[in-house]
C-alpha cells in the first residue's frame, strides 16, 4: 500500500519548541518553590513571585502542553486520516505564531499586563493572537478530518475534535473584556459572576486542555506502544461522551463555601463526584487493554510511561472529586494539598504521556533509533521520583495547614497565628524546591537523549522504518 | 449501533457542543440572574474612588492573588481569623473578581481598617519588619512610581465610578505605594465590623491569673514580639503605636484594651489569641514597666 507524503518535519519542529517552553516553566517553578523558601530571591519589579508564577503555570499549560498537542495532534490526524495535513503552509504559519505568542506572552506577564484570572492572565492583544492561533490549529485539523480517506474515526479524533471546540467556547467567553489601554482592560463580569465564569473556565480548561488531548494521545500510543489494540472502542466512546457532559456542570466546585448560589454549589459538587465514571472508563480501557500484555511493563519502556500515566490520571480523577464535597474542601482548599494535587496531573498524568508518545516518535522524526533506553529508563524513573515526592510532600503539608488554620481551643480561640503555620512549612518547602531538581534532572536526561538521538542514533533499518 | 452518524464530523462537532453547552447554561449562564441583583445590594459598598481603582490595579499587576484571598468562607475558624463571611453584594464593584485560590498569606477582605496607614507602609516595603519570619516580598519600588492621573480617569469612566474632577487632580504626585495603601483600606468596610471578641466568653476575672509565673512571663515575651513588638517597638518604647514602657493602666484595663482592640484606633482585637495568652502579654508588658 503506498504511504501518503506526511509531513513530518512540522511535528519535529512543534516538539523542539514545545520541549524548550517546558524547560522554562520547570526552571521558573523550581525558582519560585525556592523563593518561598528564600524571599529575598525575589527581584522587583520584574521577578517577584506574584509575576512568576503566572508564568510558570503559562509556559507549563501553554507552552509545554498546548505545543506538544499541537505536534501530535498534527501527527495523529494525518495518519489516523490517512491522507497529508490539509494546508502544509498554515501549520508552518502555526509554528511562527505560536512561538510568538508565548514569547509575547512571557514578556507581558514579567511586566505585569495580567487580567489576574487564573490560566487565563493575558491581556487582550495577547488573547487575540491565542484566538488567531486556535482557529488556523482548528481549521487544519479538521478539515484534513474532514477531507479524510480512512472511513473510521478513531476515538482519537473524537477527543481531539471536542477539545477544539471546547476551547475556544471557553476562551473566548472568560475573555471577554473592556481594554482601558493596549495592555490594559476590565472584565465584561463583575464580582462573583466574574468568579462564576472564571471557574468555569479554569476547571473546564483542565477538560478540554489538559485531559481531552493526554487521552486522544494515549487511545492512539497505547496500542502503538503494545502493537495490540485497544480493549474497547465501544466504552472509549461511551467514557467520551459522558466525560464531555458531565465536565461543564463541575468548575464551581473551586467556589465552594463562596458566595455564588448554593445549588450551583451543590449541582458542581454532584457532577463532580458523578465524573468519577467517565474518567475511571477511560482508565480501566487502558488497564484491560493491557491484558495478557502486562510483561511488557518490563521489556518495553514506553508502556511504563504510559501505564504510569494513566494510573496517576485514575489518581487525579479520585482524588478531584473528593476535594469537590463540601467538607473535604472546607479543609484543603487554599493550602499546600491543592499545588499536590495539581501537580500530579501536570508533572505525573500529562507528562508521562508526552514523553511516551516522543519516545515513540524520535525514530520516526530523526530517522534513527533512539540512542539509549537507559537513559530513557532513568529518565522515567527521576521524574517518577521527583513528583511523587512533589505531590506526597505537598499533600502532608496541606493537611498539617489546614490542620492549624482550623485548630481552635477549648475557650474558642484560635490555636496558631497564621504565621506559625507559615513557619511550619517551610521544611515542606525545601523538600518540594528538592524535588523540583530531581524532575529538571530528568527532563535534562531526556533532552540529552533525544539530541543524541538526532546526532549518534543509528540509522533505522528498513525493517523498523 | 451506533449508526452512519459517527463518521461524519460535521454532525459530531454538533453533538460535542450542545454537550458542553447544557451543563455551560445551567451552571454559568444561569446563575447571572441570580448573582449581582437587588437583593445582593448592601448599603455601605460603594466603587473604588480614583486612589483606590489605581491601588486596585497595582495589586492586579503585582499578582498579589497569587498568594492572598478575598473570600472569608463561613467556616468557625476563618470567621474568627479574618472577620464575619464573605457576600456577594460586597464585589459588584469588582472587574474583575481578586477571590484568589491560594494562601500562602492571609486573607485580605477585610483588612482595611484594622491597622493604621504607617503599618501598611512599612509593611509593604520591608515585610520582614514586623514578621521576622514572612516570606513576602519586599515592595518598596512602589514608593518610586507614581500614578498616573489621565490613566485613571480613564479608568474612572470605562467603569462609571463617580469622582470629582480634585481627585483625580490629587493624584498628582501620589505614588503606586499610597494607592495600594488606601486600596488595602478599603477592603471589607462596605459592611459593618463585627466584634470577634463579642463572640466569644467574656473575661471572667479582673486579676492576672498567671501572677508572676516565670513560665508565663516567658511565654508572653514571645507573643509580644509576634504580635506588638511591630507597633509598639521591641522595648515597649513605641512606633507605630503608642510607648508601653511607663506604667499607666492596670492589668484588667490593659487586658481589655489588648482583647478587643481600639478599632477606631487601628489596634487589632486579640481576643482570637484567647483569654490565656492575652494575660500571659498583659504579664510580660506590667513586668517590663516596673
Amino acid at each position: 500500500m503506498e504511504t501518503p507524503n506526511y509531513n513530518v518535519a512540522i511535528v519535529r519542529s512543534f516538539i523542539h519548541w514545545s520541549i524548550l517552553w517546558g524547560v522554562v516553566a520547570i526552571l521558573v517553578g523550581v525558582l519560585i518553590s525556592f523563593q518561598l523558601v528564600y524571599p529575598n530571591l525575589n527581584l522587583p519589579p520584574y521577578l517577584t513571585y506574584g509575576r512568576l508564577r503566572p508564568l510558570h503555570t503559562n509556559a507549563g499549560i501553554f507552552g509545554w502542553a498546548i505545543g506538544s498537542f499541537f505536534a501530535l495532534y498534527l501527527y495523529m490526524v494525518q495518519r489516523l486520516c490517512r491522507r497529508p495535513l490539509w494546508s502544509d503552509g498554515l501549520a508552518r504559519f502555526q509554528l511562527y505564531l505560536f512561538n510568538f505568542t508565548i514569547i509575547v506572552a512571557a514578556v507581558t506577564l514579567l511586566m505585569g499586563f495580567t487580567q489576574s484570572k487564573e490560566y487565563h492572565e493575558l491581556e487582550w492583544p495577547v488573547d487575540i493572537l491565542v484566538v488567531v492561533l486556535w482557529v488556523v490549529f482548528s481549521v487544519n485539523v479538521l478539515m484534513t478530518i474532514f477531507k479524510r480517506k480512512e472511513q473510521q474515526m478513531y476515538v482519537s479524533l473524537w477527543f481531539m475534535a471536542a477539545s477544539l471546540i471546547g476551547v475556544a467556547i471557553l476562551y473566548l467567553v472568560n475573555s471577554a473584556a473592556i481594554p482601558v489601554s493596549l495592555f490594559k482592560s476590565y472584565s465584561a463580569y463583575a464580582g462573583a459572576n466574574d468568579a462564576n465564569v472564571q471557574w468555569w473556565y479554569g476547571h473546564n480548561a483542565v477538560a478540554m486542555v489538559l485531559t481531552l488531548p493526554p487521552l486522544a494521545i494515549f487511545y492512539y500510543f497505547l496500542p502503538k506502544s503494545t502493537g495490540v489494540a485497544i480493549y474497547s472502542h465501544r466504552l472509549s466512546i461511551v467514557a467520551f461522551w459522558s466525560l464531555v457532559f458531565m465536565y461543564l456542570w463541575t468548575g464551581a466546585h473551586h467556589l465552594l463555601w463562596t458566595p455564588i448560589p448554593d445549588w450551583v454549589q451543590t449541582l458542581a459538587m454532584a457532577f463532580s463526584i458523578m465524573l468519577i465514571a467517565p474518567s475511571w472508563g477511560s482508565v480501566i480501557n487502558g488497564y484491560l487493554s493491557m491484558n495478557g500484555q502486562w510483561h511488557q511493563m518490563r521489556e518495553n519502556y514506553l508502556v511504563k510511561f504510559l501505564i504510569l500515566g494513566i494510573t496517576f490520571y485514575g489518581l487525579q480523577t479520585l482524588q478531584g472529586p473528593l476535594q469537590a464535597v463540601r467538607s473535604f474542601s472546607a479543609f484543603i482548599h487554599y493550602t499546600e494539598w491543592v499545588p499536590g494535587h495539581v501537580h500530579m496531573g501536570a508533572l505525573g498524568w500529562v507528562s508521562l504521556v508526552l514523553f511516551a508518545a516522543f519516545y515513540y516518535l524520535a525514530p520516526r522524526i530523526y530517522g534513527r533509533e533512539l540512542y539509549s533506553i537507559p537513559l530513557a529508563n532513568l529518565h522515567f524513573w527521576l521524574v517518577l521520583l521527583g513528583q511523587l515526592i512533589y505531590s506526597v510532600s505537598m499533600w502532608i503539608a496541606g493537611v498539617q495547614q489546614a490542620g492549624m488554620w482550623h485548630a481552635i481551643g477549648p475557650d474558642g480561640s484560635l490555636a496558631y497565628s497564621f504565621v506559625e503555620s507559615l513557619i511550619e512549612m517551610y521544611p515542606y518547602y525545601w523538600v518540594r524546591a528538592f524535588s523540583g531538581v530531581i524532575y529538571v534532572a530528568g527532563v535534562a536526561v531526556f533532552i540529552y537523549n533525544l539530541a543524541m538521538t538526532a546526532r549518534r542514533g543509528k540509522p533505522l533499518t528498513a525493517a523498523t522504518a | 449501533m451506533f449508526g452512519s452518524w459517527e463518521i461524519k464530523p460535521s454532525v459530531f462537532l454538533a453533538l460535542a457542543t450542545l454537550a458542553i453547552l447544557v451543563g455551560t447554561v445551567v451552571t454559568m449562564v444561569l446563575p447571572f440572574a441570580w448573582i449581582n441583583t437587588e437583593g445582593d445590594r448592601i448599603e455601605g459598598v460603594t466603587p473604588y474612588n480614583p486612589l483606590e481603582l489605581a491601588g486596585r490595579d497595582v495589586y492586579i499587576r503585582e499578582g498579589c492573588n497569587n498568594c492572598h484571598t478575598q473570600t472569608i468562607r463561613p467556616l468557625v475558624a476563618e470567621v474568627l481569623r479574618y472577620g464575619d463571611y464573605s457576600r456577594a453584594g460586597e464585589f459588584v464593584h469588582d472587574r474583575p473578581h481578586l477571590w484568589g485560590s491560594r494562601r500562602t498569606g492571609p486573607d485580605l477582605a477585610r483588612i482595611g481598617g484594622k491597622y493604621p496607614d504607617a503599618w501598611h507602609y512599612q509593611h509593604m516595603a520591608d515585610p520582614t519588619v514586623f514578621v521576622p519570619r514572612s516570606n513576602m516580598p519586599a515592595y518598596a519600588f512602589l514608593n518610586n512610581r507614581q500614578v498616573d492621573p489621565d490613566l485613571t480617569r480613564r479608568k474612572m469612566e470605562i467603569l462609571r465610578f463617580p469622582y470629582e474632577v480634585e481627585q483625580i487632580s490629587a493624584l498628582r504626585g501620589k505614588t503606586e505605594m499610597d494607592a495600594i495603601v488606601a486600596y488595602m483600606q478599603k477592603l471589607g468596610t462596605g459592611v459593618e465590623r463585627t466584634e470577634v471578641a463579642a463572640t466569644l466568653a467574656s473575661p471572667t476575672t479582673d486579676k492576672n491569673p498567671f501572677g508572676d509565673d516565670p513560665q508565663a512571663l516567658k511565654e508572653g515575651a514571645d507573643l509580644y514580639r509576634q504580635h506588638c513588638a511591630a507597633c509598639h517597638g521591641a522595648d515597649l518604647q513605641g512606633g507605630i503605636g503608642p510607648e508601653l514602657a511607663t506604667p499607666g493602666r492596670d492589668d484588667a484595663d490593659l487586658f481589655q484594651v489588648i482583647f478587643h482592640g481600639i478599632i477606631e484606633g487601628g489596634m487589632p482585637s486579640y481576643a482570637t489569641l484567647g483569654q490565656e495568652r492575652v494575660w500571659k502579654m498583659v504579664g510580660y508588658i506590667q513586668s517590663r514597666q516596673e
